[in-house]
């Protein structure tokens, strides 16, 4: 109600502004910069950890360093043994179905399970290489991932979520060799997390950089204010937690628990639910000044903030991936090696592992309604190829109150399916094995493997199904200067243009109203026109 | 015939009338940007400039419904058909052969029995709607506030075009028999002086 009282306010001036004007009238390449880590925040810690025993090293392996750090952060692995970070595993609420990347199969690189010791180079772990990963282990919890500050450790892309101990080649048979980092040196050095910890795998999804979620990449690791205004050092300088807050180590804010539409207001400790994750926690429901369009604060019933102020993603000077077929992998040039082709950009469009691709870069997002619940296709769920799959469809609608227009990225492409069991198919792609997708390309072998690692006996017939994967953008939100602009959505063919439920002027019209009404004046004007044509002409005769 | 000249619209009429008319011409270009016949000033534009022209607009007719009722004016619009058939056939006929104006105003009878109607028909018919449907969208977001939650924004909008376009038909004929008087230009005259000749 403040927005209707603020708006009757104003109108009212306009109102008495008219009453005294009667009377008065009588009538981007951020990745390399990683020695001033430390400018991201004030050094706040009471501890040096450079001063501690425990620290000394030297250490050979990560879950020696983790031990180090459990001697004071007794309740550390414990926390992280909680959180979805480590058990990759959610509930989803709605509808109970086991979701978290351990149990979606996506439209990128498909799923973990089978995969795991290329995956968890992303697992906050370390070991998980197959299905026998003791989740209770304090030791193989990784620390480092997340609070190193000296931007020296890196998880070996294919060990399981161990660092290299060795120097190691990677890719295998590029020549390149990946160094151990300096564990000592990094586990005196740990601090608070920040972009660069996160983005280690959030900015590196589905395979590299900027593959995957399309506002998210390593131009996000020192963004110019342009690009992102709340994590800008030229501007808030916000680390990934200072929105992704949470205690006890559990970060809030999640895809697969979405608050779509956040009305607890700006978050108040002790009030409301104590979480940063939605702009809404910070800005609350009114969030554009009284100064503004008052217009502008009435959409934020409808409109998630996201909509208009992240007006494309993927502008950082990254491509995102927006299509991925793996139907036409497979193909292997004159030496058995798989094929690699990059069009003029640098980009890979096709590669013989993986397929073709599509990317895209500053790209306009699509537009959907939102509640916040998502209903997964997961393995086991019907696919019977006719159609386009929906991997997460999600819920909502004009008329549901929790619904707001959010925008997506909408990821396309063919991935493997069992056309005997009816089922997305769960592939075997990498490892040393025979049955592995990447050493034989031989989709039946791999999804032979991949089926039988979640217990299910592949029917020897398989295909490809086109699917969709919606991926909401929250980041990357740029100056208000560069917000989605009125007539972009109120206009036809607009943004907006394919939301239905709601009127929106400038977009929606009664056609027949609008002809009727255009051929009645235009009558009108020819009538008077014709009648003072008559006028003149008997006039001018007379005289 | 000698020329006489009578003192028919007084100064707030004439403030009024040329006010109103800038107002309801703001509306409509601004009104059909917003609507998306054309782009002109940018719809955030046009949305904020129909709006302060909404608002000074019955701030207008606040004060001009007050006048019209304290000063008796409101008799002007009673319809009568006295002169009302003399007046079509004048509008048919007459006018292409100098046939006098069968319609002579006074002070006391400014508008000719056609006028009176039309005028009627914008102040009862075309303004009300215009002002209700234009209210209840400009407060759209208020509605579940104010218990309007089964109101549908299509409908709303739709009476808005509606009135719209009535208003511009007004406006068409109206500007156009604005050259109808005893001279092409004594109308205008006397909205610009008060003085018609008659």
């Amino acid at each position: 109600m403040r927005t209707c009282n603020t708006a009757i306010l104003r109108h009212l001036t306009a109102f008495l502004s008219v009453l005294a004007l009667a009377l008065a009238l009588g009538a981007g390449g951020a990745w390399a910069a990683t020695s001033d880590e430390g400018s991201e925040a004030p050094k706040v810690s009471t501890a040096d950890h450079s001063k501690f025993k425990e620290l000394k090293g030297p250490f050979g392996t990560g879950p020696e360093v983790t031990r180090a750090c459990l001697q004071c952060h007794t309740e550390a692995s414990k926390q992280l043994h909680k959180t979805k970070h480590w058990t990759w595993s959610v509930v989803n609420p709605t509808n109970g179905e086991q979701l978290g990347k351990r149990n979606i199969i996506n439209n990128f690189c498909g799923s973990v399970v089978s995969n795991e010791a290329r995956c968890t180079s992303c697992h906050i772990g370390y070991g998980w290489k197959d299905g026998k990963f003791d989740f209770n282990s304090e030791a193989n919890v990784d620390c480092l991932v997340c609070h190193d500050t000296t931007g020296g450790y890196r998880k070996f892309p294919a060990g399981a979520g161990h660092p290299a101990y060795v120097p190691t080649e990677w890719p295998v048979g590029s020549g390149r060799m990946m160094q151990p980092p300096d564990l000592a040196k990094v586990a005196q050095n740990v601090g608070p997390t920040s972009r660069r910890n996160c983005g280690t795998c959030h900015f590196l999804g589905g395979g590299g950089n900027a593959i995957k979620h399309g506002d998210l990449d390593l131009s996000l690791i020192e963004p110019g204010r342009y690009l992102d205004i709340h994590m800008s050092p030229e501007r808030l300088n916000f680390t990934c937690s200072s929105c992704h807050s949470g205690d006890a180590h559990a970060v809030q804010g999640s895809r697969y628990t979405t608050i779509a539409k956040d009305t607890s207001g700006i978050d108040i400790p002790g009030r409301t639910d104590g979480t940063r994750a939605t702009c809404e926690s910070c800005h609350g429901m009114e969030p554009h000044p009284a100064s503004s369009n008052s217009k502008l604060n009435e959409h934020t019933d409808k409109i998630a903030c996201a909509t208009c102020h992240v007006p494309r993603f993927a502008r950082g000077g990254y491509n995102t991936k927006m299509w991925w077929d793996w139907s036409t992998a497979g193909r292997l040039d004159e030496n058995g090696q798989p094929l690699k082709i990059r069009n003029g950009k640098g980009l890979e469009v096709y590669s013989g592992m993986k397929g073709d691709f599509a990317w895209g870069e500053h790209v306009i997002p699509e537009y959907r309604w939102f509640n916040g619940t998502a209903d997964y296709t997961l393995f086991g769920d019907t696919v019977d190829g006719s159609e386009i799959v929906s991997i997460n469809k999600y819920g909502g609608g004009p008329d549901d109150p929790d619904s707001r227009i959010w925008p997506f990225k909408v990821m396309r492409g063919k991935q493997p399916y069992d056309k005997g069991l009816q089922t997305l198919a769960v592939v075997h792609t990498f490892g040393k094995d025979d049955s592995a997708y990447w050493r034989n390309y031989d989709w039946d072998k791999a999804l032979q493997a991949g089926m039988a690692a979640v217990g299910a006996t592949y029917s020897g017939e398989m295909g490809f199904v086109e699917t969709e994967m919606a991926w909401p953008i929250t980041h990357m939100v740029a100056p208000k200067d560069d917000a989605v602009t009125c007539e972009e959505c109120h206009s036809r063919n607009g943004r907006l243009e394919g939301i239905e439920g709601v009127y929106m002027p400038g977009r929606d019209r009664t056609g027949w109203l609008d002809f009727l009404g255009w051929a009645a004046a235009l009558l009108a004007l020819l009538a008077v026109l014709g009648h003072g044509a008559a006028r003149y002409y008997a006039h001018t005769k007379r005289s | 015939m000698e020329a006489t000249r009578i003192y028919i619209f007084k100064r707030f009429e004439r403030f009024w009338h040329w006010a109103q008319a800038a107002l309801i011409i703001v509306m409509g270009v601004t009104g059909f940007e917003i609507h998306g016949t054309y782009s002109l000033l940018g719809y955030e534009s046009a949305q904020e400039v129909h709006t302060t022209a909404a608002w000074l607009l019955i701030g207008l007719w606040v004060f001009a419904i007050f006048w019209h009722f304290t000063t008796g004016e409101w008799r002007q619009y009673i319809p009568t058909v006295d002169k009302l058939m003399a007046m079509l056939r004048y509008y048919l006929t007459g006018i292409f052969s100098d046939a006098p104006h069968p319609f002579r105003p006074t002070t006391l009878t400014k508008h000719n029995p056609l006028q009176r109607l039309a005028y009627l028909f914008v102040k009862l018919i075309i303004n009300p709607a215009i002002w209700i449907s234009g209210l209840l969208y400009l407060y759209y977001s208020a509605w579940p506030a104010l218990g309007l939650d089964g109101l549908s924004l299509a409908a709303v909008a739709f009476v808005h075009t509606v009135a719209a376009f009535l208003m511009l038909l007004f406006f068409v004929v109206h500007v156009y028999f604005a050259t109808t008087g005893h001279t092409p230009t004594s109308h205008i005259k006397a909205m610009i002086t008060g003085y018609e000749e008659v």
